[in-house]
């Protein structure tokens, strides 16, 4: 079959009220966005209610793939459309039978199967309306095709007929991303480690339509060269989605070494993930973020227990922290990171500052008030360890 | 300042190296199959390389197969040697430290129904030509031997186990790979039994992509690639004149004023290893004694450090060196060589390999050795047991 065009469905922005138009411009930029980098001609229009993109010289797969990676649409329908002839007339009723018996044709090659069609007359002007023609282009595909039997319940093919500027016919509706599209709500910074949770934390905020920053705690010579390009190929995956994603890369050897030789070493993972919330709230601050994401989920590991969450979700007042794993299982983080193709990097072994100083028995049941005293051990050194490894902030623009 | 001492990962070409194979793309670029004018000064450098590499080893030019390299010829030897002398046996030996080029092939063989013996080692990667002596039996068509260990430098007993094989059992073929060996130890496949010797080009300042395989000849050997059956059939496919010719310029440089060099080289190694001993407590070489080896590996297990970090911060001072055993967190896979020689489980990962090569000069040892030395005593305070 050779589709020449796609109509997007889109669920969430349709309810939008009087803003409404924001959300289908941001998601209509951003469909034009993946396309550009898609062999072919493309055209995106918006008209009422309703997305088309008209495709010339493009490949398929390749197209839909890159559509699937837009927030925001819920929907992909490879149609057949069919402009209006010179005198602005859409076709009559047996060119649209002729149309859609080949169109079943061209897409179903097996005809033993139920049907049933729907039509939308959205031009008023249409000599028939949809319910009558509905009836009389089903008789037709009876006629036509002595295989197909009508079922109007539960039909295994269901053949979208829109009488509009021009004739569009679909069936299939392949599945998109859902969410919103990126640009209509904000900006967030994401504390991207190089493990499987925090990729997975910075795709689904970024499905809520929310734009990605990242910082990633580098902790050479502990950490490799290989391990920070894991980093940079993680951010890759979630630029996927978002176009770009700013990433800072933070040095954070001296601080740790410093936490390692003044604090006990069971608080070092608490203290040392402190401080990293702290930096990441600096920087969110700076670029205007507006919340931070961690990939954390309750009792994953020692840090990660409802008494950690406290320490070092206290650190941070002014903006929310979002934690949108919080209540995910190990298994269901692992499926979607295989869903977005980050799984294959993020269990590529390298050491990441995480894995590097961990005490044998860490703490995990910290209570804030000890934590804090602890913390007192560090006056003398730690704001200007912390104002130098921003200072040194490396930045690097990773692009799709 | 830089020190490069990773050169069993790989080498700097020579410039002439470099120079000739640059001039051989552009202005010999004729397919050594073709008739013409510009075909025949591509054949004419291929049977010059030919016979430098075969002058190199005291052997005929016709016993040389050339390849993209050490793998390929390691595996044209083993699947080669084995498809053709099924019908005699399909018993072989090898030892359980050879590179993976050697172990993945057998691993494949295995599953093509031939039975694989892994000679063990000991403490200094050596085998016991005992045990290699009771392993050999009528149905053995093949033995497979590393010349020189690429990660602890052990010089294996290759004449001895020449000798010893043939006198057992002289229908069995001896298969060695040489690519730690070749341009850093003199080769004598004749004098040494070896029917099969494998080489690459990249291990000597030469090219990578190319290498050769030694046949003796009247070794019976079926090809693994088919197509135009150039090299006699043996290796399809047009030959790679310009770093074919580049690999035999750098076999014959490094065999220039060879003892000179091998000489300085030891010293080297003596020195380097008598200042890690020095220098850094808590250390140990592993493998043979240091003029007992070969000339331009040295394996150091630095106690209550990880190899990895040591690395890292050997490479932010443009220093190069290998990991022992690449050991992370959510890897555990340990060097079989290393587990060979027994190391105490503590020291596996924390075990690096130093490689010169001709080109490595004292002051880039020194460079090495005064940065390795002043970081080690801070780097040690933060390691995770």
């Amino acid at each position: 079959m050779q589709y020449h065009a796609f109509v997007i469905k889109y669920a969430e922005i349709g309810v939008k009220g009087k803003n409404r138009y924001v959300f289908e411009e941001a998601l209509v930029k951003q469909i034009r966005r993946v396309l550009s980098k898609c062999d072919g001609k493309f055209n995106v229009t918006r008209v009422a209610g309703r997305m088309y993109i008209d495709a010339q010289d493009f490949d398929f797969n390749e197209t839909v793939d890159s559509l699937k990676t837009v927030f925001g649409i819920t929907g992909i329908c490879p149609a057949v459309s069919i402009a209006r002839d010179s005198e602005n007339h859409l076709p009559d009723v047996d060119g649209v039978a002729k149309a859609v018996i080949d169109f079943i044709d061209g897409v179903y090659p097996d005809k033993n199967k139920t049907f049933k069609v729907k039509v939308r007359r959205v031009d008023k002007s249409y000599p028939m309306d949809s319910m009558a023609m509905a009836a009389e282009l089903g008789a037709r595909i009876l006629d036509a095709y002595e295989e197909m039997k009508v079922d109007v319940h539960d039909p295994e093919i269901l053949i979208n007929v829109e009488l509009r500027e021009k004739l569009n016919i679909y069936s299939e509706v392949i599945p998109g991303p859902g969410g919103m599209p990126i640009g209509t709500a904000g900006k967030a910074m994401l504390l991207l480690s190089g493990g499987i949770d925090s990729p997975v934390a910075g795709y689904m905020v970024a499905k809520r339509g929310v734009e990605i920053e990242a910082v990633y705690f580098n902790a050479p010579p502990y950490t490799s060269e290989k391990a920070k390009q894991k980093v940079v190929d993680l951010a890759g995956v979630i630029a996927k989605y978002t176009g770009k994603v700013k990433l800072h890369v933070i040095n954070f050897t001296d601080i740790q070494m410093y936490i390692y030789e003044k604090c006990p070493h069971e608080e070092l993972t608490i203290i040392m993930r402190r401080y990293m919330m702290r930096i990441a709230d600096m920087l969110a601050g700076e670029s205007g973020c507006m919340g931070l994401i961690t990939g954390e989920s309750i009792g994953q590991v020692a840090s990660q227990t409802m008494q950690s969450l406290i320490c070092t979700g206290e650190v941070v007042t002014d903006i929310p922290v979002y934690r949108p794993l919080i209540a995910f299982d190990k298994q269901d983080i692992v499926d979607i990171s295989y869903k977005i193709d980050a799984y294959e990097t993020s269990i590529l072994p390298y050491e990441d500052c995480c894995t590097i100083f961990v005490a044998k028995h860490p703490v995990t049941k910290p209570r804030a008030d000890i934590i804090r005293r602890h913390e007192e051990l560090l006056n003398e050194k730690i704001d200007e360890l912390v104002k130098v490894a921003l200072e040194t902030d490396e930045v690097i623009e990773v692009k799709r | 300042m830089e020190a490069y001492l990773d050169n069993s990962a790989t080498t700097r070409a020579y410039d002439e190296v470099a120079d000739l194979v640059a001039k051989i793309m552009k202005e010999e670029y004729g397919n050594p199959s073709s008739v013409h004018h510009m075909g025949m000064v591509s054949g004419e450098r291929l049977s010059q390389a030919r016979e430098t590499i075969a002058t190199s080893l005291k052997v005929d030019p016709q016993e040389i197969v050339f390849t993209s390299g050490g793998t390929e010829s390691d595996n044209l030897a083993l699947i080669g040697v084995a498809r053709a002398n099924k019908w005699r046996g399909n018993h072989i030996i090898t030892t359980k430290i050879e590179h993976p080029a050697i172990l993945e092939t057998m691993a494949f063989l295995e599953k093509e129904g031939f039975e694989i013996t892994y000679l063990s080692v000991d403490e200094t990667g050596t085998i016991d030509l005992d045990e290699l002596k009771n392993a050999i039996r009528k149905e053995t068509i093949l033995v497979s031997i590393m010349f020189v260990n690429n990660e602890i430098g052990t010089l294996m007993p290759i004449q001895k186990a020449g000798e010893l094989i043939k006198s057992v059992n002289k229908d069995t073929y001896f298969h060695v790979d040489a690519v730690q060996a070749y341009g850093k130890v003199l080769i004598r496949p004749r004098t040494m039994n070896i029917d099969l010797l494998s080489v690459s080009g990249h291990k000597i300042h030469g090219p990578k992509g190319v290498g050769f395989l030694y046949v003796k000849k009247g070794t019976k050997i079926v090809p693994i690639c088919y197509g135009g059956g150039q090299q006699k059939g043996m290796r399809s496919g047009t030959e790679n004149v310009p770093g074919i010719a580049g690999l035999a310029l750098a076999a014959k440089k490094c065999y220039e004023d060879f003892d000179a060099k091998i000489k300085k080289l030891y010293d080297l190694k003596q020195y380097t290893v008598d200042s890690l001993l020095e220098r850094i407590p808590d250390i140990k070489i592993n493998g043979q004694k240091v003029n007992e080896g070969a000339p331009h590996i040295i394996s150091v297990s630095i106690k209550g450090l990880a190899a990895e970090t040591v690395l890292n911060m050997l490479s932010s001072k443009n220093i190069y060196v290998s990991a022992g055993s690449a050991c992370t967190s959510n890897n555990p896979h340990v060097s079989d060589t290393l587990q060979a020689i027994g190391l105490e489980k503590d020291l596996l990962e924390s075990t690096i390999r130093i490689s010169m090569s001709f080109m490595t000069t004292k002051e880039e040892i020194d460079y090495f050795l005064d940065t390795l030395c002043s970081q080690v005593s801070n780097m040690r305070k933060f390691y995770r047991h």
